[in-house]
């Protein structure tokens, strides 16, 4: 037990004493949940965009005033001539032009039709549909006001709510995948190179021809990064609540839990690395190759795995992340119980039994 | 320097016959026999590649051999590899402290893993600082010392929990002649106190220091004696023209 002691305290000067490490451990989450948080946001906001008005009538006004009034656009300038409008795409900064044809509010009220054409920057394919969305719900909101004043025989009015995430927060999607990511980093990279330093210092050979068991050394230079993966839980989630207003919604522990069972699946990963990779700089690539690429494509978190081809829906299932990402929204974002994450718990667990047994068995082939 | 050889079969501390270590189809120790007697200091020279690596690891416990037997120690190597290696130091061709940990830090540490108490560990500790002049040194981090003096620490810490033998991996790699000389000093001064100095090397005038030395062929033992006896054997000035003579033979590429 004083050995034990001995080798977790010798672990965690390894890691105290170097900045580089410091600086990843608790840089990392918070450097991400800011930049995730305020600079890589799908959320469009004040777009820039232009108008051509040809109209120059009173429903042409009130819909530039409309436009202008909402936060998702900024009118950058009203232009009078068509083919202006290819002059202010090029300068990359418009990301939609609306176009009043001449004789706007007439045509509308006599023919019960006229057309806005909305111009958007496709170079984005993302934001271009975005802003055109906003654009026709705030054309919709003005037909309707009009329509209001005269019946209509028949109408189907939507009523829309967004469940658990009412004002379509980014957030709410990226707060969890930013929670596997780190967790995955630290437990799985961190912990490896901390075993592969070990092999390329030497000091691992003496450890091993030492009669202290090498369960022992592997375990206790686990611990540390459990302990402050752990840390990094409560950072990211104190960041997202008080920071990016992200409520928890779920029980705080079941949530800390799974991601104990998330963290141990991630060391795990990190101990299979260890054993099959000899060089600091091969371990990093490794886990971020293997761990790191696959989290951010297959998790689900930026990209849907609904719309992927059937092949990538089937390899998103091996991935730990994909899991971790779905326990924590569901606890976290809808506030739900063990009862629905029970699946995904069980096959977390499963992961790890799986990766613990390889990584045992490799470990013990490099000793014969 | 050379001390008289007891030969007596009680005092042999390593004993190998016929040790065999085969990965696949390649055999990296072909039926290796030798004796090593206590206080002797051992030299087990061969080119890379030529098997040294792989009978040492067998000899330290971290590895099974395929056919034949070794005891070291007075233990079994298929079934007390964890006795044998309470009794025994190592200290690799690799560096082998923590950069980042202080002088006295790796000696508790290192102490501590062969079952040193606390009390023990400061006694030795301090008296091992003393003998090296590092008292200045002691709280300041490995990295901080010169190569030499590191590898110093390293063999006084590989010594440090009184083993019966101890396994010296090219330890001198890298040094310059002067440490390498006080090096020397510094296992004979150990093999003087009854431990036993089993030591692989690449510098030929670090075999000629040995009592005995064996020279490793393509995974056999081509030659085992006294620096001077083979020397007179293959009629040659220095164990460095021995060495290439039976180094010449060898067909396994590096």
């Amino acid at each position: 037990m004083r050995l034990f002691i001995a080798f977790i305290f010798k672990e965690f000067k390894h890691i105290l004493r170097d900045q580089r490490t410091l600086f990843i451990l608790f840089g990392m989450p918070i450097v991400q949940i800011i930049l995730f948080g305020f600079a890589l946001t799908n959320e469009v906001k004040d777009s820039k965009i232009v108008i051509l008005d040809q109209a120059h009538d009173a429903f042409s006004q009130r819909l530039i005033q409309r436009l202008d009034a909402s936060q998702y656009f900024d009118i950058e300038r009203v232009l009078y001539q068509s083919d202006a409008i290819h002059e202010v795409f090029k300068t990359g900064k418009i990301k939609l032009a609306v176009v009043f044809p001449p004789r706007f509010q007439h045509e509308l009220l006599h023919t019960n039709q006229a057309s806005v054409q909305l111009i958007a920057d496709a170079s984005d394919p993302n934001t271009a549909s975005t802003v055109t969305m906003y654009a026709s719900a705030i054309l919709k909101d003005f037909q309707d006001e009009l329509i209001a004043q005269t019946p209509l025989p028949y109408s189907i009015k939507p009523e829309i709510r967004m469940l658990y995430n009412p004002q379509l927060k980014g957030a709410y999607n990226f707060v969890p995948g930013v929670m596997a990511m780190i967790l995955l980093l630290i437990s799985a990279m961190m912990t490896s190179i901390a075993i592969v330093r070990e092999k390329e210092l030497g000091t691992m050979e003496v450890l091993l021809v030492s009669p202290v068991p090498p369960l022992m050394v592997i375990v206790t230079k686990a611990i540390p990064y459990i302990f402050l993966s752990l840390i990094n839980v409560t950072t990211i989630l104190l960041l997202s609540v008080f920071l990016l207003d992200v409520p928890i919604q779920g029980s705080i522990v079941l949530l800390i839990a799974e991601s104990l069972l998330f963290i141990l699946a991630a060391l795990a990963l990190g101990l299979f690395i260890s054993t099959i990779t000899n060089s600091q700089q091969v371990a990093m690539l490794a886990s971020l190759m293997v761990l790191m690429l696959p989290t951010l494509i297959f998790s689900g978190f930026m990209f849907p795995i609904e719309n992927m081809p059937k092949p990538m829906q089937i390899i998103s299932n091996f991935i730990p992340s994909k899991w971790y990402f779905f326990i924590v929204r569901d606890v976290m974002i809808k506030g739900l119980g063990f009862k629905s994450i029970w699946k995904e718990s069980l096959i977390l667990v499963a992961m790890t039994c799986v990766y613990v047994g390889i990584a045992w068995r490799n470990y013990k082939i490099r000793l014969e | 320097m050379m001390k008289n050889m007891d030969t007596n079969t009680a005092n042999i501390v390593i004993q190998a016959r016929n040790l065999t270590k085969r990965f696949g189809d390649f055999t990296a120790t072909d039926a290796i026999s030798f004796e090593v007697y206590k206080g002797e200091i051992f030299g087990f020279l061969g080119a890379n590649g030529a098997g040294k690596t792989t009978a040492m690891k067998i000899l330290i416990g971290i590895s099974k051999p395929s056919a034949g037997e070794a005891q070291v120690a007075g233990f079994d190597v298929y079934t007390q590899a964890e006795l044998i290696k309470k009794n025994i130091g190592y200290m690799s061709q690799k560096f082998s402290l923590y950069e980042d940990l202080t002088i006295r830090e790796n000696i508790r540490f290192f102490g501590g893993i062969y079952g040193l108490s606390r009390a023990e560990l400061k006694i030795k500790g301090d008296a091992l600082i003393k003998k090296l002049g590092l008292e200045a040194e002691a709280d300041k981090l490995v990295a901080s010392l010169p190569l030499g003096w590191r590898q110093k620490l390293s063999f006084s810490i590989a010594i440090l929990h009184n083993p019966q033998i101890v396994f010296l991996d090219e330890p001198t790699g890298g040094v310059d002649p002067l440490t390498r000389r006080q090096f020397w000093d510094m296992i004979y001064e150990a093999a003087h106190r009854g431990v036993t100095i089993f030591v692989t090397t690449h510098y030929m005038d670090e075999a000629e220091y040995c009592d005995r030395v064996s020279i490793m062929v393509d995974g056999k033992i081509e030659a085992l004696a006294s620096p001077k006896k083979l020397k007179e054997q293959f009629h040659a000035q220095s164990m460095d023209e021995v060495f290439h003579q039976l180094a010449r033979k060898a067909k396994r590429a590096e």
